[in-house]
């Protein structure tokens, strides 16, 4: 049988996003704050990236964590790990796994924080065999840093964005000779100094309009077919290749609680206040928009504990939402519901390729709420920023905004 | 009974023993297992599976569209439709007792076009022929109440209510776990190289030395032409015919309640979708004709048609995460029927042609060979039930571990989730490493437990799953 246990907020994930909240929550006065976390430790992704850049003065990933966690408990928030939450019992009622038995947990409000994870090799549909030697930075940076695993000796990182960088760094701390990072794109997406480091200190050559076709070898990998835009083939040999970024929420419990799921981002749908379309039900951090980085994950999370709070004090609620939709190149957009009463924090946008000289217009049944230029091109893997000024226009009982974006002139 | 026989050994390198077997079983698929666990009822004969894989079931038997059939298509009167049937109502009964995954969701044969509507009308003639009376023909508005997510379009199915859907890998373990706890040698990572005869015996060179045996039975699956021909024989050649799917993630499965199986016509046959037992959905598989026995890659155009026939079938499919792509290859030969056949002045029995089929006909396959086993001379008698085997919960229509409070009272293990997207706990990971016939790969753990095998293919419990397999250290301090 399971235990019946009642709390005033129950935070699901204890990455940067769901502390945050917690630690606001808890520092608030609000009574019982718990946070479960199914794995063995605390801190979400920053745990596993050794790399600084987590905060001023060179943080590194798992001083940030550790930070983060700090913050939640000195609070007064409760922290448990190794506690799995499996489904919902009822709208704010939770089921959860853990070495001591089932519980059933009741909230006046649950907030998900269940953060993202890159696709792995299956997911991109890359054809082949399917040997040993395949890997997500994910895995990766935990099989390294976290268990002191052998990992291999040539491999081949697909992918151009931060987190590839990232997993170059692990790859060569463990002695792994890297052949070639390889992105779709025509460009990488990291920042300019990180790309330049890999090219010209550590000689990593960047394969660009370049995709992995088809991993070869049995038992071990071999190698991995490329194609290029322009149609050539080529083989690289390797017993390592490392599938990067491709981030995408972990939506299961946001699915599996039948909560309106954002088309785009493929999280739950939010307003800006991070209210999903269910009373009492929030989601932060990037389940919402896999993803940000840490320290925009956890700003969020303390924005998140005030807006929980106030649901706490007057238990309102948005009766209705007007969706934000994109259009190609955009591939998504968040929060991606406006609701009335909601601050005006803007929003973030992914684009799908680069797009020079960004000509941005919102428009709500043909009508212009907001136009604006930029002068930066949108990259790929990096979030853009739109200013909210606009949402005072829309019209509450009208159809869906539509953001879009194009290339401008230049 | 064979319960007070000392278990045999699961030996994967080193020496071999230094026994003269009365029976060698050559491979370690469905249906070897299933043939050494039926001889291993007899108290009498010393029996080996050899097998050139470190697993068994390391062939055609664990890339397959995992599903019981009933055999309502079988060609009428041959030995496959008759083995399938009686098999069938074996297996499902065996799964009962051994908690195998099984999930009776019966299936449907859904028409696109006039050509597949004017097909099932004789299908269904052909279904009774085989003595199987409960399939009927269904219209377009009872297609679509049954399956609301289906495309448009469905003009018509035949409803086979009793297909099922079951886990092939499970079914063999079962099958190899009893047959070793009954007095079996499984001789794994053991490829035979050479057949000579020498004083009434069969003399098996192999990479690990030799294996004796007085009788022998060719269950090599895609290689049993070439274990025929080291025997002098040429009856029938295997043409491997590879079947590529994709695996969807859980979070499809409630988009199809059915086995959806195509209508074969002049044309080919379609692509099924179908439910898993592990809670996923099955798109596939392509039918490809190779020279390769080892070609079980997958291809991009292979994905590419099946994400295409797939979207026709259940579009919202597509949105889903694919979680496995992964490829089989059938033992196909240029006959019809099952090739099974006695050889009593060579002491041996051949089971070739086993298609995809063998899975639901393994039992009845292994009684019959036992059979035809005794007709060229082995002596078997006084059979007995093995000791009963209770598999690894696996399947989502029953109580996993992670859901028992009961099982984790006692053993808090069940409750220590490691893999997240499965549910797979350490206390089942530990059970696995412990059991008769243990893993020694990843893909061997996640067979038996589930483990990895989900949506996020091991980004958060790869490393520690691959730790607890190697045995090793916990996590390090960097």
């Amino acid at each position: 049988m399971s235990v019946e246990r009642f709390v005033d907020v129950l935070v699901v994930g204890a990455g940067p996003a769901g502390l945050a909240t917690a630690a606001g929550l808890a520092a608030a006065g609000v009574g019982e704050v718990e946070v479960v976390e199914r794995d063995q430790e605390a801190g979400g992704a920053p745990r596993h990236c050794p790399n600084r850049g987590f905060g001023r003065f060179g943080t590194t990933g798992p001083q940030y964590a550790e930070r983060c966690v700090t913050a939640a408990v000195n609070a007064g928030a409760v922290l448990r790990t190794g506690v799995s939450v499996t489904g919902w019992a009822s709208p704010l009622t939770l089921d959860a796994t853990s070495p001591r038995g089932l519980e059933r947990i009741t909230a006046r409000a649950v907030v998900l924080a269940t953060g993202a994870r890159e696709r792995p090799r299956a997911a991109r549909l890359v054809a082949g065999t399917r040997p040993a030697g395949v890997f997500t930075t994910g895995e990766l940076q935990r099989s390294f840093h976290r268990h002191g695993q052998h990992i291999g000796t040539r491999a081949v990182v697909v992918g151009a964005e931060p987190v590839s960088f990232a997993a170059l760094d692990t790859l060569r701390q463990a002695g792994v000779e890297v052949a070639a990072l390889v992105t779709g794109h025509p460009r990488h997406q990291a920042p300019r100094a990180r790309a330049a480091d890999a090219r010209l200190r550590h000689g990593v050559p960047l394969l660009t309009d370049a995709t992995v076709t088809e991993l070869l070898g049995r038992g071990r990998l071999s190698g991995v077919l490329l194609r290029h835009r322009d149609g050539r083939t080529a083989r690289l040999a390797c017993d390592t290749v490392v599938f990067t970024g491709e981030f995408v929420p972990d939506h299961e419990l946001a699915r599996r609680g039948g909560l309106t799921m954002d088309p785009g981002t493929r999280g739950p749908a939010v307003d800006s206040a991070f209210r999903t379309a269910h009373r009492g039900v929030f989601a932060v951090g990037n389940v919402l928009h896999a993803v940000e980085p840490a320290r925009t994950a956890a700003h969020e999370g303390s924005l998140a504990s005030a807006a929980v709070l106030r649901h706490l004090l007057d238990g309102d609620w948005p009766p209705a939402a007007v969706p934000v939709r994109v259009t190609p190149p955009l591939a998504w957009a968040a929060p991606n519901r406006l609701t009335v009463d909601e601050p005006d924090d803007g929003f973030t946008l992914r684009v799908t390729e680069f797009v020079p000289s960004p000509r941005l217009t919102v428009t709500q049944d043909g009508r212009e709420l907001f136009r604006a230029r930029r002068r930066r091109p949108a990259v790929p893997n990096r979030p853009f920023r739109v200013p909210g000024q606009w949402t005072g226009r829309v019209d509450p009982r009208g159809g869906a905004v539509l953001i879009a974006l194009s290339a401008g002139r230049g | 009974m064979t319960g007070d026989r000392a278990a045999g050994r699961v030996l994967r390198r080193g020496a071999l023993p230094d026994v003269t077997y009365d029976v060698c079983v050559v491979g370690a698929g469905v249906v070897g297992s299933a043939i050494a666990r039926e001889l291993a009822r007899h108290p009498g004969p010393r029996i080996a599976v050899v097998d050139a894989a470190d697993d068994v079931g390391e062939g055609t038997s664990k890339a397959n569209t995992a599903i019981l059939h009933t055999g309502f298509d079988a060609v009428p009167g041959s030995l496959e439709a008759r083995l399938v049937r009686e098999g069938q109502r074996l297996l499902a009964a065996y799964a009962a007792e051994s908690g195998i995954p099984v999930e009776p969701v019966g299936a449907l044969l859904v028409a696109w076009d006039d050509e597949q509507l004017a097909a099932l009308p004789g299908l269904l003639e052909k279904a009774v022929r085989n003595g199987y009376d409960a399939a009927r023909l269904i219209g377009p508005d009872e297609v679509r109440a049954r399956e609301p997510h289906l495309g448009p379009g469905a003009l018509g199915a035949l409803d086979v209510p009793g297909e099922s859907i079951i886990c092939p890998w499970t079914t063999t373990l079962a099958y190899a776990t009893q047959a070793v706890r009954s007095g079996v040698d499984l001789l794994l990572g053991c490829r035979v190289e050479r057949i000579d005869a020498a004083e009434g015996l069969h003399v098996l060179r192999t990479g690990r030395g030799v294996v004796r045996a007085r009788y022998l039975v060719n269950a090599a699956g895609l290689h049993a032409d070439t274990v025929d021909r080291m025997l002098g024989r040429d009856d029938f050649g295997v043409t491997p015919r590879r079947g590529q799917l994709l695996v969807f993630d859980k979070l499809a499965r409630g988009l199809v309640r059915h086995i959806l199986l195509p209508v074969p016509t002049a044309l080919g046959k379609g692509v099924l979708v179908a439910p898993t037992v592990y809670g996923n959905v099955l798109l596939g598989p392509t039918a490809e004709d190779l020279d390769d026995k080892t070609a079980t890659g997958s291809t991009e155009e292979g994905i590419a048609g099946l994400r295409e026939k797939g979207r026709r079938i259940l579009p919202a499919l597509l949105d889903e995460e694919v979680t496995a792509v992964y490829a089989g290859l059938r033992a196909a030969t240029e006959h019809e029927d099952y090739r099974i056949s006695a050889h009593k002045e060579q002491r041996c029995v051949t089971v070739g042609g086993i298609r995809s089929t063998g899975l639901t006909a393994s039992l009845a396959l292994a009684e019959h060979v036992a059979g035809l086993l005794g007709d060229v001379g082995l002596d078997l008698k006084d059979a007995g039930e093995p000791d009963p085997v209770r598999m690894p919960a696996i399947g989502e229509a029953f109580p996993r571990p992670y859901q028992r409070a009961d099982l984790i009272a006692a053993d808090p293990a069940y409750g220590a989730v490691v893999c997240h997207c499965e549910r797979v706990t350490r206390g089942e990971i530990r059970d696995a490493l412990a059991s008769t016939v243990p893993p020694v790969s990843l893909d061997g753990l996640r067979r038996r437990t589930r483990a990895r095998g989900g949506r996020c293919q091991g980004f958060f419990c790869g490393a520690e799953v691959r730790a607890l397999l190697e045995g090793g250290e916990g996590p390090v301090s960097r």
